[in-house]
């Protein structure tokens, strides 16, 4: 699945940076109904988890009251040159990986 | 005799217990308050919770329910031995009371979390921040809500 990583490319050691994530997900809330009265089933992301240089900085379990296509801003602090690792976990085994590199002088 | 309103309304009762009406269940389609506190308390168990150090940024009125950005920040030097542990929001109409729980560190820099959420209706959306000291502070924002989301019919 497509997902847009926003992390800057250089940063200087110490820094707290941003780091925006989207992916594309229907965050289908499982309250729904169709027409005839059939209640769509739920088809959400429940985790989010990034990694920087293999630690874990930041976790969010999300609900169906996330909206569709999850957006996530947070922060961290540039500590050393490295990647980030994102992946997102939901259900009927949905499972999502993206990747960005971040160069701390 | 006359069929009184009760005896029509119990035998109208065991038809539908028999199967032979169909059966319609009802859901709550709203988190009620007390779900509310029962979601807050599960994450909090027995602590108090104070008011204040937390802002949640949420426009007072949205048009659209389906996406309501909303950035939740703490007042905290996120340092090795006094930052957030996590955050929490919740909200009171939803059908489920849970927005998203969001776990930080000393390493995130600063206590702030950004996303997009849904609303059903107008009502509270509350916020709480759970310290390293294990305290836990609150903020509670009433958003107007024009067009619900999430329980709108597909087409």
């Amino acid at each position: 699945m497509a997902a847009l990583i926003n992390v800057p490319a250089k940063a200087k050691r110490g820094d707290v940076i941003e780091i925006r994530t989207l992916t594309s997900h229907i965050m289908e809330t499982g309250f729904r109904h169709t027409v005839d009265g059939k209640l769509v089933p739920r088809d959400i992301i429940t985790s989010f988890i990034c990694r920087y240089n293999g630690a874990e900085i930041f976790r969010a379990d999300l609900f169906p009251a996330i909206a569709a296509n999850p957006y996530l801003s947070f922060f961290t602090v540039a500590k050393e040159s490295g990647k980030f690792e994102f992946e997102w976990i939901g259900d009927n085994g949905y499972s999502s990986t993206a990747s960005a590199s971040i160069t701390v002088e | 005799m006359p069929t009184t309103r009760r005896q029509f309304l119990s035998l109208a009762g065991s038809i539908t217990a028999a199967g032979t009406l169909p059966i319609v269940t009802l859901r709550p389609l709203q988190a009620t308050p007390a779900m509310l506190n029962g979601a807050i308390r599960n994450i909090v168990g027995e602590a108090s919770v104070r008011t204040g150090r937390v802002k949640l940024d949420i426009p007072p009125l949205v048009e659209n329910g389906n996406t309501v950005p909303m950035t939740v920040s703490v007042a905290s030097p996120m340092t090795a031995d006094d930052y957030v542990k996590s955050i929490h929001v919740f909200n009171e109409k939803n059908p489920q009371p849970n927005i998203g729980n969001f776990y930080l560190g000393p390493s995130s820099g600063r206590a702030q979390v950004s996303t997009r959420i849904r609303l059903a209706d107008t009502q509270k959306v509350v916020a709480i921040a759970r310290m390293s000291d294990d305290t836990f502070w609150q903020v509670v924002a009433d958003v107007v809500v024009t067009l619900a989301a999430c329980t709108e019919e597909m087409n």
